[in-house]
C-alpha cells in the first residue's frame, strides 16, 4: 500500500480527503460509463425496461390487477371462458376468473420464487466455487467439486422434481426444490474463474504481504468473479421461473386457488384450441418476463466484456 | 492406445458420480413421510403382512444397510415393483424409453440441420438482416420453453392450419410395427412398412420440433459465434493471403473447428432433452419414459423415481463420453495431447 506514496516526489502533498474525493468521482464516472455502454445497445435498454415493468407489476399487483380478488377463491360461472373484450382484457377463464388479473398475480409468485431461490443459491455456490478454486489441487477442491459433478450429473429438474414430490405440494418448498439442485451451478462457474485468478500477481502479492485467506477470497478473487455471476444471475431468474412454471404446470408447485403462470397453462391447455386465451397469455407473459431478464443479462454482460476489449 | 485409457477414466469417472447419484436419490427417498412398506400393501392389508414387509425391504436396519442392499438389487437391474403399473420398474423402463429415445434422436437431428445450418447461414452473411433475422429467431427460441413451444404448435400446425397430428406416435387406424428396437420409425423400415413409417414420421415431428427448438437456437448462436471467432483467426488470413478461395475456407478449414463447442452443447442437450421432455410427452400424449417418471412422482413411486433419474444419470454419463470421443476426432489437438498421455 505505501509503495506507490513513497514514489511521489518528496513535495507533493496529498491529503486523505482529496484522495477519497478523488475516488468518489471516478466511482460515479465508472457509473455513468456502464451505463453509456449499457444503454448503447437499445436492446439491452429494453430489456432492462421489461423487467421494471415486471418489478412494478408483481410488487403492486393488488393495485395494478383490474379484479385482485380473481387471484383467490372466486367464482363467476356466468362470465366463464369469455374471449378477451373491454371488460376482462385478456379473456376469463374456466371458472370466469380475469386472466389479466391472474396472469399479474402470477408473475408475483414467479418473481418471489427466483429472489428467494437465488438468494438462497447464490451465497453458497459461490463461496464453495471461491474455496475449491483458491484450494485448486488439494483434496478440499476434489471434495467440493465432486460433489457437484454428482448434482450436476441430471438435469437440475429432475432432482428438484422429485424433491418437490415427496415434500407437501406448495410454493415455499418448492423453492427449496430449486435451491437444493441450483447451488452447483454457481460453484461451477466460480470455481473456473477462481483457479485462474489465484494464479495472478495481485493474489500473490496478498499472499505474499501475508493476508488473511478471508481477505484474499473476498476482496481480492471475489470481486473479479462478480460480473459473470451477475450475468448468470440475470438469466438464472429466467430458469427458475420457467422451472417453476413446469413444477406448477405438473401441480408440484403453487396450489389452487393462488394463481401461478403454470398452473393456468396447464389448466388452458384442457380448453385448446376453442378458448385458446386461457392458456396462450400465461404462456406469452412467461415468454415476454424470460426474454427480458435474458436481454438484460446480455446487456450486463457486454457492459463488462467491452471494458476488457 | 492413450485415448483408450483416457475414455477409462471417463468411464470409470463417470461410475462414481452415478453412485454418487444413487447415494442423493436414496437420501431424497428416504425424506420421503410414510412407511414404504405400508404405501405398498395398501391401507387395508393387515399389519402382520406390512411388518413382514418391513422385514423383506430391510427397513428395520440402519439406513447404510437399506442402501446396501438396494444398491445391491439395483446393479442386478431389480429396481423392484411399480407402485402404479404393478410390475417390475424395469420392465416400465424397457417398455417406455424407446419411446423417449426416438424423441430425443430426431430432436438431434433436427437440432443438428438446423442448429449448425442457421448458425453457417448467419455467420457467412454476418451482420446482414439475414443475420440479424437468425439471431432474432435463436433468440425466440432460446428464452421460450419446450412446453410453451407444444402449445403454440399444437394450436397453429395441429388445430388452425391441420398439418400434423397432434396425439400419439401413429394413427389409429395404423398398426404398429413389430417391436424390434422400440423405434417405431426404424421399426417400420426395417420390416419395408413405408407407409407407417411416414405416418410415424408425420407424428414425431412436432413434439421433437418442440422440444428442439431450445437447442437448435442454441447450437446457431454458438456455431455463429465461433465460426466469427476463427475467422478472426491467422490461419484463415493466411489462407486467404494464400488465395484460398472464400467458400473453400468456409467449408473445409472454418466449419470443422468451429463445430466443436456446438457438438459439445448438443450431445448434453439431447441427454437433457430425454428427461426434461415430461410435459411435451404429457401434452402429445407420447408413451416416453419422462411422462413416466413424472407419474410416478406425482404417486410418490419411490421404485420407479429412481429407477428413473438413474437411468437419466447413465444417459448423461454416456452422452458426455460420446462428446467426448466425437470432439477427439475433430480436434487434433486433444487427440494429439491425449496420445502423448498428459
Amino acid at each position: 500500500m505505501d509503495a506507490p506514496m513513497n514514489s511521489l516526489p518528496n513535495n507533493t502533498h496529498i491529503d486523505v480527503e482529496t484522495i477519497l474525493r478523488i475516488q468518489k468521482i471516478s466511482r460515479k464516472e465508472e457509473i455513468g460509463r456502464n451505463w453509456y455502454k449499457f444503454s448503447r445497445n437499445p436492446i439491452s435498454v429494453v430489456g432492462l425496461l421489461v423487467v421494471i415493468t415486471v418489478i412494478l407489476l408483481a410488487t403492486f399487483a393488488p393495485y395494478v390487477a383490474p379484479y385482485p380478488t380473481h387471484a383467490g377463491p372466486y367464482t363467476d360461472f356466468a362470465n366463464a371462458k369469455k374471449p378477451p373484450n373491454w371488460t376482462y382484457l385478456l379473456g376469463t377463464d374456466q371458472i370466469g376468473r380475469d386472466i389479466l388479473s391472474r396472469i399479474i398475480f402470477g408473475m408475483r409468485s414467479s418473481l418471489l420464487m427466483a429472489v428467494v431461490v437465488l438468494s438462497l443459491v447464490v451465497p453458497p455456490g459461490v463461496l464453495l466455487g471461491l474455496i475449491a478454486g483458491y484450494y485448486h489441487g488439494t483434496w478440499i477442491d476434489t471434495v467440493i467439486m465432486r460433489l457437484t459433478d454428482i448434482f450436476l450429473a441430471v438435469p437440475p429438474l429432475i432432482l428438484a422434481l422429485a424433491v418437490a414430490s415427496v415434500l407437501k405440494p406448495n410454493l415455499w418448498n418448492s423453492m427449496m426444490a430449486i435451491s437444493l439442485m441450483w447451488w452447483p451451478w454457481y460453484t461451477r462457474l466460480v470455481y473456473g474463474l477462481a483457479t485462474t485468478l489465484r494464479n495472478e500477481y495481485f493474489v500473490t502479492a496478498a499472499e505474499v504481504t501475508g493476508a488473511s485467506t478471508a481477505h484474499i477470497l473476498f476482496r481480492e478473487i471475489f470481486p473479479n468473479t462478480v460480473s459473470p455471476i451477475l450475468t448468470k444471475m440475470s438469466i438464472d431468474v429466467a430458469w427458475v421461473i420457467i422451472i417453476g412454471s413446469m413444477l406448477s404446470f405438473v401441480g408440484l408447485g403453487v396450489q389452487p386457488p393462488e394463481p401461478s403462470l403454470g398452473t393456468m397453462i396447464a389448466d388452458g391447455a384442457k380448453y385448446l384450441p376453442d378458448q385458446w386465451w386461457i392458456a396462450v397469455f400465461p404462456a406469452l407473459a412467461i415468454v415476454v418476463i424470460v426474454l427480458g431478464f435474458n436481454l438484460l443479462g446480455d446487456g450486463i454482460s457486454d457492459m463488462f466484456a467491452s471494458e476488457d476489449a | 492406445m492413450s485415448m483408450i485409457r483416457f475414455l477409462l477414466q471417463r468411464a470409470l469417472y463417470s461410475i462414481f458420480v452415478l453412485l454418487g447419484l444413487s447415494v442423493v436419490i436414496f437420501v431424497i427417498a428416504r425424506i420421503m413421510p410414510g412407511d414404504p412398506a405400508r404405501m405398498a400393501v395398501g391401507a387395508r392389508a393387515p399389519q402382520w403382512v406390512v411388518d413382514r414387509l418391513r422385514e423383506q425391504m430391510h427397513l428395520n436396519d440402519p439406513v447404510a444397510v437399506q442402501y446396501y442392499f438396494w444398491l445391491k438389487d439395483a446393479m442386478k437391474g431389480d429396481f423392484g415393483l411399480s407402485l402404479i403399473t404393478q410390475r417390475p420398474v424395469t420392465n416400465d423402463i424397457r417398455e417406455f424409453l424407446p419411446a423417449s429415445l426416438e424423441l430425443a434422436l430426431y430432436a438431434a437431428i433436427l437440432e443438428a440441420v438446423f442448429g449448425i445450418g442457421l448458425g453457417i447461414v448467419s455467420a457467412r452473411y454476418k451482420d446482414t438482416w439475414i443475420d440479424n433475422l437468425g439471431r432474432l429467431i435463436s433468440y425466440a427460441g432460446i428464452v421460450t420453453p419446450s412446453y410453451i413451444f407444444a402449445i403454440f404448435f399444437i394450436l397453429l400446425f395441429g388445430f388452425a392450419l391441420k398439418w400434423f397430428p397432434i396425439i400419439g406416435r401413429v394413427s389409429e387406424d395404423v398398426a404398429m410395427p413389430k417391436t424390434i428396437t422400440g423405434l417405431v420409425t426404424i421399426d417400420a423400415l426395417i420390416q419395408g412398412q413405408f407407409q407407417t413409417f411416414f405416418n410415424a414420421l408425420w407424428h414425431i415431428i412436432l413434439p421433437s420440433f418442440s422440444l428442439a427448438m431450445g437447442s437448435i437456437a442454441q447450437a446457431a448462436r454458438i456455431t455463429r459465434s465461433s465460426m466469427a471467432d476463427n475467422l478472426t483467426k491467422d490461419y484463415i488470413a493466411n489462407m486467404r493471403a494464400m488465395g484460398v478461395s472464400e467458400k473453400a475456407i468456409m467449408s473445409r478449414f472454418l466449419l470443422k473447428p468451429s463445430l466443436i463447442p456446438t457438438i459439445s452443447i448438443l450431445g448434453l442437450d439431447i441427454a437433457s432433452i430425454l428427461s426434461v421432455a415430461f410435459i411435451v410427452e404429457s401434452i402429445f400424449n407420447w408413451p416416453g419414459l419422462a411422462r413416466y417418471g413424472m407419474n410416478a412422482m406425482l404417486y410418490k413411486d419411490l421404485n420407479a423415481i429412481s429407477a428413473v433419474i438413474l437411468v437419466f444419470g447413465a444417459t448423461f454419463a454416456i452422452m458426455n463420453i460420446v462428446v467426448d470421443i466425437i470432439v477427439a476426432q475433430l480436434d487434433p489437438r486433444i487427440r494429439l495431447r491425449a496420445a502423448k498421455g498428459d
